[in-house]
């Protein structure tokens, strides 16, 4: 009985974080855009766009290769995997073990890998530049994230997210600086890895001063809209991530009803929407970075990973 | 676990060894002084959190000295001689951001050794760990000062580096308050003296770049 | 068992003979790689049946060498494991040197050494005593010389040769005098009497430093990795498949052996060195490949990449042993010889890749190649799993070695030394920065040859490479793959080596439902490769049928995009300087890099100029200043060259007097 309830659990959570995802997106467009007083374009467009994309044609270079069509959805696949298994509203995944975060992350990192790959199959100059540029972000993105998860491994004794869910629900916790200082590295590598301002501008219309948008310029129709879904399936999740290990409340526990479950979907799309909002409010009020300026950035989340290990340490030792 | 009474104190004297990376992080000069008002700030409640801890009260005093001083006095007059000289709002730097971070890195981790190790026989597990901050806190000032060209920014850096001291006293429950006003008024004057220095530097090399110094003593290759 | 494996490596031997016999010409050059072929399939299948049946050690004495002593030979857990890398590799570089060999214009170089280093390599696997395991890490460190100088009408290849000599002895003087030192007063040169020894901390810390130098030189740590990044490369394909993806092992099998099993507990401190270099060595070595516009030589510098990564494990595995914490230690230590299996097959295959985009298209130069992916597909494909696998990604075999050395990593809190506690996230971070790095190098690497548009003729005119190759390198790649899904296997299989040097091993994982891995506990973390793939395909496949069916299936070609320039010049694309320029600029300091922009004045319509060019301080730094000092030196003694009779015998009854003096101040 427990194992059916997990695994539709798990049904249902790959569903709604590939459900939410284009939400996600076309909310934080609407809040910046609020932001600088304009209207914007309805929550949905994200979805529109999509069905659109979806139905039109494939204009492919000539000489794109096979690698070049199959990278779409091998982007999305391995993403939406990542997504599916973050606990979101529930604890009680069915699949949660198959990955802890540091495979998540790496899975990413295989999206990521293919996705530069991809950049430099047609051979055009701003293709290798978002590949070369991405891979350097990566580069400093990825041992931040490692620092990272290594204080919350430190202070939640486990790698498992959902464990660490657990035991972040738990209370037990207490006020840590450390936690406060991985969840700052924690966002600055998730605006990195998102291509958020101000590591990367996706709205941006100067090509030499973009990454991802400058590695997918090729791609068109419903290559197109797997990338897409894609990059809004990773900003959720970020955002889930930050959610279900630093603000751990509303998560339904392991064998709860379905009225606990309802409630953790509900608190769940609000924290989506706050996150949302605040990202909003983030990119408006800042400025983008110059690119050499990005690796002080990341290094930033780094020493932070770094120097959370370092007090937590003190603190345990005492 | 250790209660919130230590966590608190953790999250505090943490924020200051965060808050002095993040004043190696800064570029501008203007934001420099801000970020250390906030240290001077923090430095504060945490002197206060000690004192209701310790029920020290002549503590309160040194929370209050470095609040009015630090935190509000010594950055806006600093913001005035920056004005007044019309110095490069720029922070200038002897090497890049990211190794002097690892180098801090490297500094703090020493400090919580060393002092970790050094208090081995005290039973206070929480003046044990304020002393490791505030030494961390101490060499990080000092980092500043080597690494930073500008002489604001190493003012900057010195008085960040008596911040850990006072941290030090804080902890180490028992310094009295006269040894204390006496360290904030020493500070004062340095700080005064340092402004008239500013001055005349600024007046004989039109810059405030301590190398035009050593050039005067024609100490530059 | 020990006899079959010996008799195997005799057969080698023999092969060597018969080659040398036959002058080496080309009609034997299939059969001589065939007849190793089928010797590695067998030590392979020696070292697999040893470790499965968790059979006992099996040792005999062959009166050959030394002739009151003759030589000890054993097969123990420990020397399976690396049989079964040594087989696995052999083989697959056999068979592909079965097709490859037939292009090379002077087999005569190749043939009759080929055969003997697998043999010494054998040898060094099975040394029982000090001597055999010098005399067959010296035939091996020749024999391989002798391979990297067959081209040797190039004068790079030459200096390579040199320079890889040098080393080479200098490494094996080295390890002489630490097996001098573990043999102790009493001479126990045969590693059963070496065990009983008992020797001061500070002696066998002595011991320890001394193989982290002369084995360290073979494998290629740092600073004493410069000539591996030229030697390797030098060498037909296939030998450089085997010198970077097998005798790096062997050499570390050498450092394994001493610091795990004959010499005994170390201190806790000794693994600093080990760790500290490790994972500066993993940095620094992908750091270079990132920048190198050499592909054979991208691959070299990321081996020493790798061997970094596993001497941070080895490290690891050294602390948690030193404060008794053994299930951590074999840990730290399978992740170590999983890695170093795992490199053996990504690291072979794309040597192979390597030597057939070579055969193709005549190019080492990246910035000669591109477009590979249309003329050589299935060489594309492979080489896809490889520098998939090699970049630390799941669901390959490169990420499941990571994996578990993090998961050694996340378990250093336990560790009683705060200095410890400290380093290892330090090290963890970097290796972190080093997987990372990996990927953006393996991305230059694949997108400059195998993506984008040809840059050269010859890429443009390139062929599929051959059969025997293709075979080889796609066992390579399925075994990547089925490394990565279904890892419980290989760490099962090492778990009897992992436990003969730290006293226990790592659970069982064959009972784990969906191939799942759990190195601690359960709670702790888990990682199923298997899972991962499924879903990854399923998903994948889903997708891309629903979009198909619901969506659009119509497909157009048309020039590319590029914002509405495109440019036909292949000089326009990215190129491996220009991929590597971000990296470049951040890791400037490090790599010593420069660039210089040559501007014509205004007029003039000459091309601008941009050279970029990073330095190996290792090599300015510390290996310049020692070559002057040696020739400053060897100008100075020159003069004794010039003293007349009686002022030799001076000299050598000077040093006579000196020497007694000495012995007997030491009485």
């Amino acid at each position: 009985m427990e194992l059916t309830g997990n695994l539709i659990l798990q049904g249902v959570q790959m569903l709604v974080v590939l459900a939410l995802a284009p939400g996600l997106t076309g909310l934080v467009r609407k809040f910046k855009a609020r932001l600088t007083r304009r209207r914007g374009a309805p929550v949905v467009q994200p979805y529109r766009d999509l069905m659109r994309l979806m139905r039109k044609e494939v204009v492919l270079a000539e000489n794109a290769s096979w690698l070049f069509r199959v990278s779409p959805y091998m982007i999305f696949a391995a993403t939406w995997v990542a997504a599916a298994l973050v606990p979101t509203f529930a604890i009680g995944l069915h699949f949660t073990w198959t990955a802890d975060l540091i495979a998540l992350v790496a899975l990413l990192g295989s999206a990521r890998f293919f996705l530069a790959l991809a950049g430099m199959d047609v051979g055009t100059s701003f293709g290798g530049i978002g590949s070369s540029r991405e891979m350097m972000i990566g580069a400093f993105a990825e041992p931040a994230m490692l620092l990272m998860a290594f204080t919350i491994a430190l202070v939640a004794g486990s790698t498992q997210l959902s464990n660490i869910v657990a035991f972040m629900a738990s209370g037990e916790v207490g006020i840590r600086v450390s936690m406060g200082m991985a969840l700052i590295a924690l966002i600055i590598v998730g605006l990195a890895e998102n291509a958020r301002i101000p590591v990367d501008n996706p709205a941006t219309h100067l090509e030499l001063t973009m990454v991802h948008e400058a590695m997918v310029l090729e791609y068109s129709g419903r290559h197109l809209a797997m990338i897409e879904l894609a990059a809004s399936l990773k900003l959720l999740l970020y955002m889930a991530l930050i959610g279900c290990v630093f603000f751990p409340w509303g998560i339904a526990p392991a064998n709860a009803g379905v009225g606990g479950l309802a409630i953790g979907g509900a608190i769940f799309v609000l924290k989506l929407a706050a996150g949302g909002a605040l990202l909003a409010l983030f990119e408006t009020s800042i400025a983008k970075m110059r690119v050499f300026r990005v690796p002080d950035f990341l290094g930033v989340a780094l020493m932070l990973g770094l120097l959370g290990t370092l007090l937590l340490f003190v603190s345990r030792s005492l | 676990m250790h209660g919130l009474d230590f966590d608190i104190a953790h999250l505090l004297a943490g924020s200051l060894v965060l808050v002095s990376f993040m004043m190696i992080y800064q570029d501008r000069i203007y934001s420099l002084l801000n970020t250390f008002a906030l240290q001077a700030v923090l430095l504060a409640l945490a002197v206060a959190w000690q004192a209701w801890i310790q029920g020290a009260h002549h503590l309160y005093a040194s929370a209050a000295l470095a609040l009015v001083f630090k935190g509000t006095i010594v950055p806006w007059a600093l913001h005035r001689i920056v004005q007044r000289l019309g110095i490069h709002r720029e922070v200038e730097v002897v090497t890049g951001v990211v190794p002097t971070m690892l180098a801090g890195m490297g500094l703090v981790a020493l400090s919580i050794l060393l002092m970790l190790q050094l208090t081995e026989s005290a039973e206070n597990a929480l003046a044990r760990e304020d002393l490791a901050f505030a030494l961390s806190v101490i060499l990080l000032g000092m980092l500043m000062m080597v690494t930073r060209r500008n002489a604001v920014t190493q003012v900057v850096g010195f008085m960040s580096l008596e911040n850990g001291l006072i941290l030090a006293a804080a902890g180490a429950q028992g310094m009295p308050l006269v040894v204390e006003i006496s360290v904030a008024f020493s500070v004062l004057i340095a700080m005064i003296v340092i402004g008239v220095f500013l001055f005349r530097i600024r007046e004989r090399f039109d810059s405030v770049d301590l190398e035009s110094l050593d050039e005067f003593r024609g100490e530059r290759r | 068992m020990i006899e079959i494996a010996a008799s195997t490596a005799l057969c080698l031997l023999m092969l060597s003979f018969v080659a040398t016999a036959m002058r080496g010409r080309l009609a034997v050059s299939a059969a001589v790689y065939l007849g190793c072929a089928v010797s590695c399939f067998a030590l392979a299948l020696v070292g697999v049946w040893t470790l499965a049946t968790q059979a006992g050690a099996s040792a005999m004495r062959v009166p050959v060498g030394l002739p009151w002593l003759g030589a000890h030979l054993r097969l123990d857990a420990l020397s399976a494991a690396f049989l079964t890398l040594l087989g696995t590799g052999g083989a697959a570089a056999s068979v592909y040197a079965i097709g490859y060999g037939r292009h090379e214009h002077e087999p005569h170089r190749v043939l009759p050494f080929y055969p003997g280093f697998l043999a010494a390599m054998t040898l060094v696997l099975l040394a029982d005593d000090a001597f055999t395991f010098l005399l067959s890490w010296e035939v091996m460190s020749l024999l391989s010389w002798a391979l990297v100088l067959t081209h040797h009408r190039e004068e790079e290849n030459r200096t390579a040769g040199y320079l890889y000599l040098v080393m080479a002895g200098f490494g094996t003087m080295v390890l002489l005098l630490a097996f001098g030192l573990m043999a102790g007063a009493g001479g126990a040169y045969d590693f059963a009497a070496m065990r009983e020894v008992a020797r001061s901390p500070a002696l066998a810390a002595l011991v320890l430093a001394l193989m982290m130098v002369g084995a360290g030189s073979k494998a290629g740590l740092m600073p004493l990795h410069v000539w591996l990044p030229v030697a390797h490369p030098a060498a037909p394909s296939h030998v450089s498949a085997l010198m970077s993806g097998v005798m790096t092992k062997v050499a570390l099998y050498g450092f394994v052996r001493v610091a795990f099993d004959l010499l005994g507990p170390v201190a806790w401190w000794m693994s600093v060195p080990v760790v500290v270099v490790g994972a500066v060595t993993a940095v620094m070595g992908i750091l270079f490949a990132n920048v190198d516009g050499d592909g054979k030589r991208v691959l070299a510098y990321s081996t020493i990449e790798n061997i970094g990564v596993i001497f941070t494990a080895l490290g690891l595995a050294l602390a948690f042993r030193a404060n008794e914490m053994a299930g951590l230690a074999a840990l730290a230590l399978t992740a170590g010889l999983v890695h170093a299996m795992n490199h053996m097959m990504f690291k072979s295959l794309l040597f192979m890749v390597a030597g057939a985009v070579l055969n193709a298209t005549g190019q080492r130069d990246l910035d000669g190649l591109g477009g590979l992916i249309h003329r050589m597909p299935k060489t594309a494909f492979l080489a896809l799993v490889g520098v998939t696998a090699i970049a630390a990604l799941p669901p390959l075999n490169g990420f499941v070695s990571e994996w578990m050395l993090f998961q050694a990593v996340l378990q250093s809190p336990n560790l009683p030394q705060p200095g410890l506690q400290f380093l290892v996230p330090a090290a963890g971070g970097l290796l972190a920065l080093a997987a990372a790095l990996a990927a953006a190098c393996f991305v230059r690497f694949y997108g400059v040859v195998f993506l984008g548009r040809p840059r050269s003729d010859a890429a443009r005119e390139a062929g599929e490479t051959d059969r025997w190759s293709l075979t080889a390198m796609g066992a390579l790649a399925l075994l990547c793959v089925l490394a990565g899904i279904v890892p419980g296997v290989l760490i099962d299989l090492v778990a009897p080596a992992v436990e003969l040097a730290v006293g226990a091993g790592l659970p069982l994982q064959a009972g784990n439902s969906w191939f799942t891995l759990i190195p601690v506990a359960e709670g702790r973390s888990s990682y199923s490769g298997f899972l991962v793939m499924v879903f990854i395909a399923v998903s994948g496949g889903a997708a891309a049928w629903l979009v198909h069916r619901l969506g659009s299936r119509r497909l157009r070609r048309a020039p590319a995009w590029d914002c509405g320039l495109p440019n036909a010049d292949p000089v326009t694309q990215y190129g491996s300087g220009s991929f590597a320029q971000p990296i470049r600029r951040v890791m400037a300091p490090v790599l010593a890099a420069r660039e210089t922009v040559t501007m014509p004045p205004p007029g003039d319509r000459a091309a601008a100029r941009l050279a970029a060019r990073t330095e190996d301080l290792a090599w300015t730094r510390v290996y310049m200043p020692i070559i002057a000092f040696v020739g400053a030196a060897a100008t100075r003694f020159n003069a004794l060259q010039f003293l007349t009779i009686r002022r030799y015998l001076s000299l050598v009854f000077g040093s006579l007097i000196l020497l007694l003096t000495g012995l007997t101040i030491w009485n």
